[in-house]
C-alpha cells in the first residue's frame, strides 16, 4: 500500500526534489564538518548500463524513489531491483545472478566464503530507526521509557502498565492497571534485528536469553506480519506495545515513546536524534556495525543501517563503472530521496566511510573504477 | 470419411493399423500427463528433503518433537506449529462440516428453486473470493468483535481462558470453516440433487416425512462423497496460508486454549522465510514443508480408509 502511494507522492514532488538535489542545500547532516561531500551532483552521463539488484525490504521505498530519479538524470543506465528479502538477496547476490545485492544485516563471515565473485565490500546506505508504539487510552503521548524496563516488558516480566518500574518514569502520567500486550514482527526482518540488538546492549538477561537476531524466539506475545501488522495490532489492542520503523511511524502519524539514551537524555525518534546517534560511530564496519545506544545527548538509542553488497572485482567494466557511479550518488546525493521518504539520511561521515569503500572497487585490470 | 474407405479388404486394414497408430499415441500422450502428475510431486518432495536434510540431521528428532524455535540459536522444533495447524484444521472442520451438510440439504432439498439457484451462487462465489481478503477481513471486521462480544462469553467453556485477543486459534479456525464451507456445500449439494427421483418416491410412497426421506434416502447414497469432500476442504484448511497468518496471532508456541495466538506450518514459512539467514533456517522452514507434506499424505490416507470403511458399510447394509 504504500508503494503506490510513494509513487504517486514522489510523481507529484519530483520537480522540487530535483531542485532540492541540485541546489546543494539538502544533506540534512547535523554533524557539520564535510557535510557538503554529497550535496552538489557530480556528472553522471557515462556508457549505457542496466543493473540489477535484489535484497532487503526495507530499503525498497527508498531504492525505487532513487533508482527512478537516477534514471531521470542518465536516462543510459537503468537499475532494477526485486525486494524479495535479504536472505534471497545474499543467495542471489553469492551466485551473481544480481549486481548488487541489499541486508538489513552485513554479510557473516561464512556467507562471504561461498559467495562466488570472490572479496565482497559492504556498503551502508540506508540508515533507519524504530520507534517505540503503545495503545493507551488516555495516554496520548509523552510515556518515557528505558532500554531496561523495555526489555523486561518484552522478556514478560513487567506485566501491567501501572508497574512501579513504569510509574517511576513517568511521574506526571496516571497509569491504569490493565495487561502489557507485547506485538513484535511475525516475520524476520531488520526491524526486529535492531530492536533485539538494542534489548541485548542495554539488558544482560536479554542477550543471554532471546538474544539478537532477524527471529528470535520470543518470550510473549503477538507477531504480526510487516510494520503494517505491528500497526495494525498495536491499533487494535487496548494496552499494547510494539516496535515499528521509524519512516512508517513518521507516515501514519503515531504516538511514540521517549527513551532514555546512553547520556540520560529522554529522546524522541526523529530523522535527527537517529542521524545523531549514527555519526557518533564513524568507523563503523561490515563486521562492527552496532549503532545501537550510542553516546550524545540527542542521539535516539534503537537505530542501525541496510547495507549494500557488491564485489570489490568487477569482471565488466563497462557495467562496473555505471555501478559504482550509481551506488557513489546514492549514499550521497540521491540520499535526499531517503530523506523524502522518512528514511534518515547517511552522516557526513559514513557518506565518506561509502566513498572511500566504492573507491576499492577495481576492473579485472585493477583499475580504480569510482574516479 | 468417404463410404467407400471401407468397402475394400486392404482399406480396412490400413484403416485399423491408422486407428490403432492414433489410439496408441492418444494413450501414450494420457500415459504422459499421468506420470507427468506424479513426476511433480515426486519432484517437490525430493527437492523439499533434500533441502530440508542439513535442518534434519542438525536438530535430529528433535525436529519433529520440539517444542522450541529459536532461529538466532539455531534450535528447531516443529511441535507448535504441528499443533497449531491441526488445531485450526479441527476447529475449522467441526464448524464447516455440520453447517456445510446442513446448508447442502437445505438447497437440494427444502428451498424453493429459484432461492436454490441464487443461494448455489453466492456459495460459489464464496468459492472465488481469494484469501487474502478472507484474512483482511477476519483482522479487521471478524478480530474485534471477538474479542469484544464472543471471546469474554466463552470464559465458562474448560480450554477457553486467557485474555481475549483479536487474533488467536477460535478466530482462524472461524476463518478457515468460512473457506472450506463453499467446498462442502457446493459438493454435497451436487450429490443431493444426483439421488434418482425413485429413492425419494419410495419414501415419500411408504408415507414418510421429508426428514425422513432425507435420513433414509439421501444421506445414506452420499455419505462417501460428503467424505471426500471433506477431505477437499480439509487440504484447503491445512494449507492455508495468507488468511491464517493474518488472524492466527503468530506466536510460535503450543497454544494452551482456545483463544491463544498461535502459529500454523503454512504461516511460519510465509513468515519467514523471506528473511531466513542464520544457520539452517531456511533449510529447517523447508524442512516444516516436509512435515506438511507428510501429514497431508496422512490425513489422506486416514479418510481414504475413512471412506473405504462407509461404503462397505454401505455395500453390507443394502
Amino acid at each position: 500500500m504504500r508503494q503506490p502511494f510513494s509513487r504517486a507522492l514522489f510523481c507529484a514532488g519530483a520537480a522540487t526534489l530535483a531542485l532540492a538535489g541540485c541546489g546543494g542545500s539538502s544533506t540534512p547532516s547535523s554533524s557539520g564538518a564535510g557535510a557538503q561531500t554529497g550535496t552538489s551532483d557530480p556528472d553522471l552521463s557515462g556508457p549505457a548500463a542496466s543493473l540489477t539488484g535484489a535484497g532487503s525490504t526495507f530499503d525498497q521505498p527508498f531504492f525505487t524513489r532513487a533508482f527512478y530519479d537516477y534514471n531521470q538524470k542518465d536516462s543510459g543506465v537503468t537499475i532494477t531491483y526485486a525486494s524479495i528479502g535479504s536472505g534471497g538477496g545474499i543467495a542471489q547476490f553469492q551466485a551473481q545472478t544480481v549486481d548488487f545485492g541489499a541486508s538489513d544485516v552485513p554479510m557473516k563471515a561464512s556467507e562471504i566464503a561461498a559467495a562466488k565473485g570472490g572479496t565482497v565490500l559492504q556498503v551502508p546506505v540506508a540508515l533507519g530507526g524504530e520507534a517505540i508504539s503503545y495503545n493507551l487510552a488516555g495516554v496520548a503521548g509523552g510515556l518515557h521509557l528505558t532500554g531496561t524496563v523495555l526489555a523486561q516488558i518484552y522478556l514478560g516480566q513487567i506485566k501491567k502498565w501501572n508497574d512501579p518500574a513504569i510509574m517511576s518514569l513517568n511521574p506526571g502520567i496516571i497509569l491504569p492497571s490493565q495487561a502489557i500486550t507485547v506485538i513484535h514482527r511475525s516475520d524476520g526482518s531488520g526491524t526486529s534485528y535492531i530492536f533485539t540488538n538494542y534489548l541485548s546492549t542495554v539488558s544482560p538477561p536479554w542477550s543471554s536469553g532471546p538474544g539478537t537476531g532477524k527471529t528470535v524466539n520470543w518470550p510473549v506475545g503477538l507477531g504480526g506480519k510487516g510494520n503494517e501488522g505491528v500497526a495494525g495490532l498495536v491499533k487494535q489492542v487496548a494496552g499494547s506495545i510494539g516496535y515499528v520503523e521509524l519512516a512508517y511511524a513518521l507516515q501514519n502519524n503515531f504516538t511514540f515513546a521517549a527513551i532514555q539514551n546512553a547520556a540520560g537524555q529522554w529522546v524522541q525518534p526523529t530523522l535527527a536524534t537517529v542521524a545523531a546517534d549514527a555519526a557518533q560511530k564513524p568507523a563503523v564496519s561490515s563486521t562492527d556495525f552496532s549503532i545501537v545506544n550510542e553516546k550524545g545527548s540527542t542521539s535516539y538509542p534503537i537505530s542501525g543501517y541496510s547495507w549494500v553488497l557488491v564485489y570489490e572485482k568487477q569482471t565488466d567494466t563497462t557495467k562496473g563503472t555505471a555501478l559504482v557511479k550509481v551506488l557513489d550518488w546514492l549514499t550521497h546525493a540521491g540520499q535526499a530521496d531517503a530523506q523524502a521518504v522518512d528514511y534518515v539520511p547517511l552522516p557526513a561521515n559514513i557518506q565518506q566511510l561509502a566513498r572511500t569503500t566504492l573507491q576499492q572497487i577495481v576492473d579485472s585490470a585493477g583499475t580504480q573504477l569510482l574516479k | 470419411m468417404s463410404a467407400g474407405y471401407v468397402t475394400g479388404g486392404r482399406d480396412r486394414r490400413r484403416l485399423t493399423r491408422h486407428l490403432r497408430l492414433g489410439d496408441r499415441a492418444y494413450r501414450r500422450v494420457l500415459q504422459g500427463f499421468g506420470v507427468f502428475v506424479l513426476v511433480i510431486f515426486v519432484a517437490v518432495g525430493a527437492t523439499l528433503f533434500i533441502q530440508a536434510w542439513p535442518a534434519f540431521k542438525h536438530s535430529g528428532p528433535g525436529f519433529v518433537t520440539g517444542t522450541t524455535w529459536d532461529p538466532s540459536h539455531a534450535i528447531y522444533g516443529a511441535v507448535p506449529f504441528i499443533a497449531g495447524t491441526l488445531f485450526t484444521s479441527a476447529i475449522g472442520l467441526a464448524l464447516a462440516i455440520p453447517i456445510g451438510i446442513g446448508a447442502a440439504i437445505f438447497l437440494a432439498e427444502y428451498a424453493p428453486r429459484r432461492i436454490s439457484g441464487a443461494l448455489g451462487m453466492l456459495v460459489e462465489l464464496l468459492a472465488a473470493v481469494p484469501s487474502v481478503v478472507y484474512g483482511l477481513w477476519g483482522f479487521l471486521v471478524l478480530g474485534p468483535i471477538f474479542q469484544n462480544t464472543i471471546e469474554p462469553r466463552l470464559s465458562w467453556l474448560p480450554f477457553a481462558h486467557g485474555a481475549p485477543l483479536p487474533v488467536g486459534l477460535l478466530l482462524a479456525g472461524v476463518i478457515l470453516a468460512v473457506m472450506v464451507l463453499p467446498t462442502i456445500v457446493a459438493v454435497t449439494r451436487d450429490l443431493a440433487n444426483a439421488v434418482p427421483a425413485t429413492s425419494r418416491e419410495a419414501v415419500f410412497g411408504l408415507g414418510g416425512t421429508r426428514w425422513q426421506m432425507v435420513r433414509t434416502a439421501v444421506l445414506p447414497a452420499i455419505r462417501t462423497g460428503v467424505v471426500g469432500a471433506v477431505v477437499l476442504g480439509l487440504g484447503r484448511a491445512l494449507g492455508e496460508t495468507m488468511a491464517v497468518t493474518f488472524v492466527i496471532g503468530n506466536t510460535n508456541a503450543v497454544p494452551n486454549s482456545l483463544i491463544a495466538p498461535a502459529q500454523t506450518m503454512a504461516s511460519l514459512i510465509a513468515n519467514e522465510f523471506t528473511e531466513a539467514t542464520e544457520p539452517f533456517h531456511a533449510s529447517a522452514l523447508l524442512g516444516i514443508a516436509v512435515l506438511l507434506l507428510v501429514i497431508a499424505v496422512i490425513v489422506n490416507a486416514l479418510a481414504r480408509l475413512l471412506v473405504w470403511s462407509v461404503s462397505r458399510e454401505v455395500r453390507e447394509t443394502v
